[in-house]
């Protein structure tokens, strides 16, 4: 399938799944268990609307989702307890596979729910979002339900960013635009066809999740993105038009710092597919500027990727799981 | 369908059941809220209305021209018809994103009380009936009324009224907050504005130009010396002023808004012609134009105390532990009141307006929703059984 084929059999709207009782009666035909983890780190004012809209609509009103999951870094602010209030599984990030330690970011919660939750999908949504609907789980949801085929759905949007002067009408995804787009337009022509390929909301197959490593940083999303894509090729992807996001606006410097990041997982990725052969070793530092008192200073920032490796291969999750040891015959 | 006895069985179960029923309340509260709906703008909000009553199994799911949102729940016998109703619009300006967030004890967000939860009841209410098994005999009218506040003027719900061949038993009229409100006494009001503008040959820097805002505080101080009786009842809000644009700039126009609220309608018609008096003493004494424009002119009226629907409120209240707190109000109860319908006014839960953050955003608590919603139950099992069965069992 070439890509003009696959934005028009595997781009959607959310609209073409607003009947959750044919989507239940089809997940129910597939003996399908679903499963939304929400990572979290100090989410405390937008954490309890994202579970009560999605427990009231999505689980009491029309039984989509088995299990409401929320991931937490070690929030200092009241997350975990709005979380708990509504109903939600809070799970300390630290406290899941113990014996593997703790590492800091994303990533690492989005890993370790795979060894807590019991879904066969599981749906990933970011909690800073202010106008969040159902319709965000149901559309990532609908081409997994409806077609086998596919592995992993993104969701896209008009992206508002919010700044103290009122809405701005676009201007969201600059990391895609500036970094992500140009590298994959480089180097994975398909892979432009994903309009925003670092959204936070995406679900995707358990089958699939288990045999991906997971950076637990910035990286993490254009990583997965490269692994589903060598092992199971575009039409595994599909997009959901998810209309509006509306959420924090993030300052340029903090920007730099996820483009620097994700631009090291992209190069290891080129490197470790035999795509760039002699990759040197590459800097760990980043270093921006600031002006003190009339004084430009470096502000440096150090990045090195830590990574989980797939969850099939960690001896806890297959014993969980039912399955041999890694190695086992 | 339950059988239940009377309403004293099913009001402890109902607030239980409502309870659990706290996310699907919350979400339809977040839903209705986050909808902008200022006055003459409702039809956004009204149509979700209209698609949870559709889910909801509701008949006739509908908007009427006036933009107000209709769905009927049939009863087991029909022949009678309660109307349950819940104001529509916000005094909220149309802001593009006006994101609620929900706290375990409360919930904040623009006019969140006022009135999306009392909206945010009225759609969950039919899941509360069908969780309790319980069928009213009565068809209920549920209606999301638009143009309500402001220059709206109940407009919404007296064209309906005004104009409908339906013919109601008994009403009730839901507000956000405060709950333990009964309201079933109607004050009558006055309702208007005065603009204070220049004459076109006004002398811009003459000496002693001073504008609008100068004489319209002669107006204000002269509308302050008005003697108000404290019985009947009256009361004269002065509610928004606004004039001019600068610093430097004389204003223009300056424009008043305000009330008069009394128990007796001469006393309203005697403060109007106070008011008028005021008015043209200024313009004479300024130079200007000093114009009063009273666009609402509501009755007194509505149910003694003795009414039995009035009882039987008292009496879900207390059964519920919720206090009673008894006042006249100005509001939807007066469209009934003036069509001869028994209603009553309750609130769904304690709230505040958070003038911290800003003019608009409120909170309502979460825990006293359960009580609020299972009143609402608990009175619309009254106002059903009221003419059937004599007075309702519970009071």
């Amino acid at each position: 399938m070439d890509l003009q084929q696959w934005l028009k059999s595997n781009t959607y709207h959310h609209s073409q799944f607003w009947d959750l009782r044919k989507m239940i009666a089809e997940k129910e035909r597939r003996n399908l268990k679903l499963s939304l983890c929400i990572p979290t780190l100090n989410e405390g004012k937008t954490i309890g609307k994202e579970i009560v809209l999605f427990k009231s609509e999505l689980m009491i009103r029309y039984p989509l989702l088995d299990e409401i999951a929320v991931i937490d870094s070690g929030s200092s602010d009241n997350t975990r307890e709005v979380a708990s209030a509504f109903g939600a599984d809070v799970h300390l990030s630290s406290a899941i596979l113990p014996e593997l330690g703790e590492k800091k970011g994303k990533g690492e919660n989005l890993w370790k729910a795979l060894h807590q939750l019991k879904g066969d999908i599981i749906v990933y949504v970011d909690a800073d979002i202010k106008n969040i609907r159902p319709h965000f789980i149901s559309g990532l949801l609908g081409p997994l339900i409806y077609r086998p085929e596919v592995m992993y759905v993104k969701a896209f949007y008009d992206r508002p960013l919010v700044s103290p002067q009122g809405i701005r009408p676009s201007g969201g995804g600059r990391v895609t635009e500036i970094l992500v787009r140009p590298l994959f337009s480089m180097f994975f022509p398909e892979l432009t066809g994903l309009i925003q390929p670092l959204a936070g909301e995406y679900a995707a197959r358990r089958e699939v999740l288990e045999r991906l490593p997971f950076p637990i940083g910035y990286g993490v999303e254009t990583s997965h993105i490269i692994d589903v894509y060598k092992t199971w090729g575009l039409d595994a992807f599909a997009q959901t038009d998810m209309d509006q996001r509306v959420h924090r606006n993030q300052p340029t410097r903090d920007l730099g710092r996820m483009a620097f990041a994700i631009l090291r997982t992209f190069f290891y990725r080129l490197h470790s597919m035999g795509m760039i052969r002699d990759l040197p070793d590459l800097n760990a530092v980043f270093r921006q500027f600031q002006c003190n008192a009339g004084v430009y200073e470096p502000v440096e920032w150090e990045w090195r990727e830590e990574e989980r490796p797939p969850m099939l291969e960690v001896p806890a999750y297959r014993a969980l799981r039912g399955l041999p040891p890694p190695g086992a015959s | 369908m339950t059988d239940w006895k009377n309403i004293r069985d099913i009001l402890p179960v109902a607030r239980q059941t409502a309870a659990e029923l706290r996310e699907v309340m919350l979400a339809n509260l977040v839903l209705i809220c986050e909808i902008p709906a200022p006055t003459f703008a409702e039809a956004d909000r009204v149509r979700l209305i209209l698609q949870r009553f559709t889910e909801l199994g509701l008949e006739n799911c509908s908007s009427d021209d006036f933009g107000n949102g209709f769905g009927l729940m049939r009863g087991t016998e029909g022949g009678r018809t309660l109307l349950l109703e819940a104001n529509a619009d916000t005094f909220v300006a149309d802001r593009k994103h006006q994101a609620v967030e929900i706290f375990p004890d409360r919930i904040v967000g623009p006019f969140v009380g006022d009135n999306s939860l009392a909206l945010a009841a009225m759609v969950t209410l039919p899941t509360l009936l069908e969780r309790l098994g319980l069928r009213l005999r009565s068809d209920v009218l549920f209606m999301a009324a638009s143009r309500m506040l402001n220059r709206g003027n109940i407009e919404g719900l007296r064209q309906f009224l005004d104009g409908t061949p339906m013919v109601f038993s008994a009403g009730l009229c839901v507000e956000g907050v405060q709950i333990g409100r009964l309201n079933h006494r109607c004050l009558g009001m006055l309702r208007g504005e005065i603009l204070c503008r220049l004459p076109d040959d006004y002398r811009w820097s003459g000496p002693g130009s001073a504008g609008s805002i100068v004489p319209m505080s002669d107006v204000i101080q002269r509308l302050s010396a008005i003697p108000i009786p404290q019985r009947p009842q009256t009361t004269v809000v002065l509610g928004s002023i606004h004039g001019g644009l600068s610093y430097q700039n004389i204003a223009r126009e300056t424009l008043l808004k305000f009330e008069v609220r009394s128990e007796s309608r001469d006393v309203l018609a005697a403060i109007r012609s106070q008011i008028q008096d005021v008015c043209d003493d200024v313009a004479a004494h300024k130079g200007m134009e000093v114009r009063l424009d009273i666009f609402a002119n509501r009755e007194p009226g509505g149910l003694d105390g003795s009414h039995p629907m009035v009882k039987a409120a008292k009496a879900v209240q207390s059964i519920l532990g919720i206090p009673t707190v008894v006042y006249s109000t100005t509001s939807a109860l007066s469209a009934l009141a003036g069509k001869g319908i028994p209603a009553v006014t309750v609130g769904v839960s304690t709230g505040e307006r958070h003038h911290e953050l800003d003019e608009i955003d409120e909170f309502v608590s979460i825990e006293p929703m359960a009580a609020g919603l299972a009143q609402i139950a608990g009175l619309l099992m009254a106002m059903d059984g009221e003419e059937r069965d004599g007075p309702a069992a519970v009071a």
